[in-house]
């Protein structure tokens, strides 16, 4: 058994993307991987904060570090967000010794020290990394078969620091459908930008960015997506019919995040997929795997 | 005695902000625009941006709408060749600009930021159900109208919570003393 300090994120916890922190739990445990969730933490803040009230933001994702500090383990969350958020303070307060002062100063109105030592990593990273391909594969009781699949990375897994993938041709996800029997496609948007959250402010522009990604994946034969991100989950999925509507297209391509594609192929059910929250149907092309 | 012009001012006013530092460096190659999925929509590119910056171009960098067409994707960021921290350099004239109540009208990207911020910080988390209805009632209701058919789909899907995660009420009162903290000391320069 592995042992990892877990940090859902809001959208993996309460959020739209419960299925995402539910598979994670139900796929890590055939895994062997332990995730114990962080007593308490708060969220990291996201673009939002870190846009417009840089300082605060820091704090944000510093109370987190260092509730986790005190445990000790990897801190692991499967959001991309908050991974590249939680990362990017453990960066900056070592890079800017006036941030850290500051950020210490403001950790200390809370009774609280963060000393620097806590490992943010992807859950992605963890699966790939600690546990292997082929540990993945032998755990596998049914293969996709052929399923054609397209990788979707989104941009805050793989940028802008070097981490487990490369910053724009990543390779992870697709090595990781290979393994479970499953087709990756090739699909040269895989790590361009869904529009995050300026679907919301400029709804225009991100369907623009999102049409642009179904189109790629589309022309390349991909049967449905996969991605690590909930955001982009919900920016491909829930405006999917927004896009038909828009460009007089129609797509039709289900987006699921990759540990619901890893549950179907290590034979799980609803129960721990919540594939019935995917806004586009899944079942036309998943049917025969489950 | 050392005469100091506009330029020099803003330009270390930048320099000064964590990711700001390597603002000097830029040689106008215009690999951060031609990366970058919104350049087209904004008034000036980034690279635009930076040149302005460094002509001491204040009051037109910060009402500019370029900061808030970033989308964090930071491929400007792992392309440049000398290193820049663009995308930071981005969060800082946002920073700015609210500072200073510059941010630009024609964008909601400043008001669906502080409308997301305002529930991180009163609750420690985000409702999201709560966060966008709240944007969409402080900007434009009508545009709520038209966001029911997403929302319906979602609610049917069980993707909007009515309830928000709560902290444990010591963990809020942390973190409020943290983030008001954190409010008093100003910016990160």
């Amino acid at each position: 058994m592995r042992y990892y300090t877990y940090f859902p994120g809001c959208s993996s916890s309460e959020g739209g993307a419960k299925a995402y922190g539910r598979s994670t739990q139900a796929v890590s445990k055939v895994l062997d991987i332990e995730l114990i969730e962080l007593d308490d933490w708060n969220c990291c803040g996201s673009t939002p904060y870190s846009s417009i009230e840089e300082i605060a933001s820091f704090c944000l994702s510093a109370r987190n570090l260092a509730l986790a500090e005190k445990r000790g383990f990897d801190l692991v969350t499967p959001c991309s967000s908050c991974y590249v958020i939680l990362n990017r303070t453990n960066s900056h307060l070592k890079e800017y010794p006036q941030l850290k002062a500051k950020v210490d100063e403001a950790l200390g109105a809370g009774g609280m020290e963060y000393h620097g030592t806590v490992r943010v990593r992807h859950l992605l990273d963890v699966f790939i990394n600690d546990i292997g391909y082929d540990a993945i594969a032998a755990k596998m009781k049914r293969s996709l078969g052929g399923l054609k699949v397209a990788a979707y990375y989104g941009c805050q897994m793989v940028r802008p620091r070097p981490s487990f993938d490369h910053p724009e041709n990543p390779q992870s996800l697709d090595k990781l459908i290979t393994s479970l029997g499953g087709e990756p496609v090739p699909f040269p948007l895989k790590s361009r930008c869904c529009g995050g959250s300026l679907i919301i402010s400029e709804e225009a522009l991100a369907l623009d960015l999102i049409k642009k990604i179904l189109d790629s994946a589309s022309v390349n034969g991909a049967e449905c997506l996969i991605t690590p991100c909930p955001l982009c989950q919900t920016n491909l999925d829930a405006y999917q019919s927004r896009v038909n509507k828009k460009f007089k297209t129609n797509f039709n391509l289900p987006v699921l995040f990759f540990t619901q594609l890893m549950g179907i192929a290590f034979g799980l059910g609803e129960e721990d997929l919540g594939l019935k929250t995917c806004i586009v149907p899944t079942e036309r092309v998943l049917a025969k795997y489950l | 005695m050392e005469k100091r012009t506009r330029a020099d001012t803003f330009v270390d006013e930048i320099s000064a902000i964590p990711g700001g530092e390597g603002i000097r460096l830029c040689i106008q190659c215009g690999t951060c625009t031609a990366s970058c999925p919104n350049a087209d929509r904004m008034d000036h590119t980034p690279s635009q941006l930076i040149a302005m910056v460094r002509a001491g171009m204040r009051e037109e960098v910060l009402s500019s709408n370029a900061m808030w067409h970033c989308l964090s994707c930071y491929l400007c960021t792992v392309r440049c060749p000398r290193g820049i921290k663009q995308t930071d350099l981005m969060h800082a004239l946002e920073c700015l600009a609210v500072r200073e109540g510059l941010s630009h009208g024609r964008t909601l990207t400043p008001a669906m930021y502080r409308s997301f911020n305002a529930f991180v910080y009163s609750l420690g988390s985000l409702p999201e159900l709560g966060f966008m209805t709240w944007f969409y009632m402080l900007t434009n209701p009508l545009r709520a109208l038209r966001m029911i058919p997403v929302a319906l789909a979602l609610l049917r899907h069980g993707r909007l919570s009515i309830k928000a995660r709560r902290l444990t009420p010591e963990g809020t009162n942390q973190l409020k003393a943290i983030l008001d903290k954190a409010e008093s000391l100003g910016g990160t320069s």
